[in-house]
């Protein structure tokens, strides 16, 4: 009844010209559809650059490198921010990565199918969990946790480093660093497991008829082969740690100091964004929050690159591109 | 069909658009802390005024403040005074009035301490500034005779999210402290010198019941509603006092500070009976409305909210305004061109 008029006209041409059209149509569609994400990409630093502008101007390159934010004197630096940003997420694929990738290979190569299907579907279902219920079990259980537990104990371990020092409040680095992890390897876990599985049945086969043990072929064949979708997932999932904001603004302190210690409470660059947008005044203030989203954009963009280059060089010796 | 589901679709359009056409719609947003009255009040006065619908977007005070400098909206609310910077960058000036009163309460968490505490102003400025580092610190002990107050270090707990709670805070600690005024200031968000930060009135609280030997500060209808404990604090006569409605209206009663345009704030006020972490909220009214009938309906608001209105604030939890401030606002209220 009420059919678009386009659509309608190219049902009315020939049969040739029909097919034809469609072709046509289905790539001016899907070109449309590219263009729409690559303009929304493009316009977001637009907007950013443009709104940073006073900020920009004002503190240059000293923001990445200045340790002070102080809205009342308007004087603003990134680095704390970059530090906590940068750590938190390294700790939650120090963690996330063995662990997913692990899991990523038992369910994949190792485990009977009944476990394997029952496991996925739980981990796919951890995949779901919103940030904001993560944040929740953070504080109630991961932080007395690490207040009473795991904190003490890394002390009483590794207290001659600087890396456990100070007093245990259970919020801070590590606290983020865990919830990361657990938010980001369901992640590694589903893309990883696909990729192994992709892997074709001849290559574990052959390397089985010329004698290798179950375990040879999985870690020395197809482990290899499936890597490229392994380090995609493990970028996915740094991406996820990166810009993640709800659960770690509720775990890590907020406190913008840069300190050795994994027990002190830190900053991010997400949390704060989120913590200070709405009550933001001044114009010095504000796009000072808006060039951390745009260093933040270029954090990101940089790991990618660097993630790719990765690739790059990895896929040139060995295995080819799945 | 076709003309039948044209015809359907406007008759729903009309529907829905003739009461909004012959009502007033008033727009307004601005601070969270007194969104409860606020939205209780437009409520009310719609019903006595079936055509005047306030909008109230409860954004944060920092928002208001925006939203009302670019005329985005019809009037604008706040928990922080507008700076003379602020006004500066209106096209029309805001006139200030004060709605309701708020405390700010010091809420703490020692194990084996039940007894409610009592803080000087130097031990809270000490304590935020990062100088008190223990609970049994003298200028603690001072206070709390018969206390048994541990040696172990104080967790201080701050606001991360900008805020207008923590504004009246850190207002507070620069009229008490020289230090703090001189290193850290006034804002919604401050360079804190020590602490970690919990987002929200919850944040903060739930924070502080979680972390043993712990401090922060609460909204005084905060901690009323979740039933928790709060110190008394030492007021600029010497008294210590607890926070009320009654002791945070005699704070705003007994300030010289407010002005004749109600821009002051009232923390550290004097007289016996004053809780000296207290404050005003206002609405950020435009001087001038160009448009006769939002005035009227603006001006009938604002004659209603500060008489028969204040009887809401109590049941809320807020503390109600002074009878000699709300006289004064009256007159300003004549001053609306």
């Amino acid at each position: 009844m009420a059919t678009p008029t386009a659509v309608v006209g190219t049902h009315r041409k020939p049969v040739a010209g029909r097919l034809r059209g469609g072709d046509e149509v289905a790539w001016a569609l899907t070109l449309l559809f590219a263009v729409i994400i690559l303009a929304v990409t493009l316009l977001l630093v637009f907007e950013l650059w443009i709104n940073s502008a006073p900020s920009r101007h004002k503190f240059g390159f000293g923001f990445l490198t200045s340790a002070l934010w102080n809205p009342v004197t308007d004087e603003f630096g990134a680095l704390p921010y970059i530090y906590g940003t940068a750590l938190t997420s390294f700790l939650a694929l120090l963690i996330s990565v063995p662990l997913g990738v692990g899991a990523a290979i038992f369910l994949s190569e190792l485990a009977p199918p009944k476990i394997s299907s029952s496991l996925t579907f739980l981990v796919e279902l951890l995949a779901a969990v919103p940030s904001v219920i993560l944040g929740l079990i953070a504080i109630f259980t991961l932080v007395p946790l690490v207040r009473s537990y795991i904190g003490p104990a890394l002390k009483d371990v590794l207290g001659w480093t600087p890396l456990f020092t100070g007093p245990v409040f259970g919020i801070g680095y590590l606290t983020a660093g865990l919830i990361l992890a657990i938010m980001t390897f369901p992640f590694i876990i589903s893309v990883s497991r696909e990729a192994l599985l992709s892997v074709p049945r001849e290559q574990r086969e052959a390397a089985l008829a010329l004698g290798a043990t179950r375990w040879e072929s999985t870690w020395q064949i197809v482990v290899p082969f499936a890597r490229l979708g392994i380090f995609g997932s493990i970028f996915l999932a740094l991406a996820r740690a990166l810009g993640e904001t709800m659960a770690v603004t509720m775990v890590i302190g907020n406190s913008p100091t840069i300190r050795a210690s994994l027990l002190s409470p830190g900053y991010t660059i997400a949390s704060v964004v989120a913590n200070e947008f709405t009550e933001a005044t001044g114009k010095t203030y504000l796009s000072a929050l808006v060039e951390l989203g745009l260093v933040l954009f270029v954090l990101t963009m940089a790991i990618n690159a660097v993630a790719q280059l990765l690739i790059l060089v990895t896929t040139k010796k060995g295995s080819r591109k799945s | 069909m076709k003309k039948l589901v044209v015809a359907g679709l406007a008759a729903a359009l009309a529907a829905l658009t003739i009461p909004a056409a012959s009502a007033q719609n008033i727009n307004a947003a601005g601070a969270t802390f007194p969104d409860p009255i606020y939205k209780k009040w437009f409520g009310e006065y719609k019903a006595a005024n079936p055509k005047v619908q306030i909008n109230y977007q409860a954004i944060g005070s920092g928002g208001g403040i925006k939203q009302y400098t670019e005329g985005t909206v019809d009037f604008g609310a706040s928990d922080m005074p507008m700076t003379d910077a602020q006004i500066a960058d209106t096209k029309v000036k805001p006139l200030h009035f004060p709605t309701v009163l708020g405390g700010l309460v010091l809420t703490y968490n020692i194990p084996g301490v039940t007894a409610t505490l009592k803080f000087s102003p130097d031990a809270i400025a000490g304590i935020y500034l990062g100088e008190i580092k223990k609970w049994n610190d003298p200028k603690i002990a001072v206070d709390n005779p018969g206390v048994k107050l541990p040696s172990e270090d104080i967790v201080v707990v701050h606001r991360s999210d900008g805020s207008g709670t923590t504004f009246v805070f850190v207002d507070y600690l620069s009229k008490v402290s020289a230090t703090w005024k001189k290193n850290v200031g006034a804002n919604s968000s401050v360079s804190w010198p020590t602490g970690v930060g919990a987002a929200h009135n919850d944040g903060v609280a739930g924070m502080v019941k979680q972390t043993p030997n712990s401090i922060g500060y609460v909204e005084l209808i905060f901690a009323v509603e979740n039933k928790m404990t709060y110190a008394q604090v030492k007021n600029a006569a010497g008294k210590f006092v607890t926070a009320s409605f009654d002791t945070v209206t005699a704070a705003a009663a007994n300030s010289k500070d407010l002005g004749t345009d109600f821009r002051g704030s009232i923390t550290n006020a004097p007289g016996a009976g004053s809780y000296p972490i207290s404050s005003y909220t206002w609405l950020l009214i435009p001087s001038e409305i160009k448009d006769a009938a939002k005035k009227k309906a603006i001006v009938d608001f604002l004659t209603w909210m500060i008489g028969p209105g204040q009887k809401d604030a109590q049941p809320l939890s807020y503390a109600p305004l002074p009878k000699k401030i709300a006289d004064l606002e009256k007159k300003q209220i004549a001053a609306i061109k």
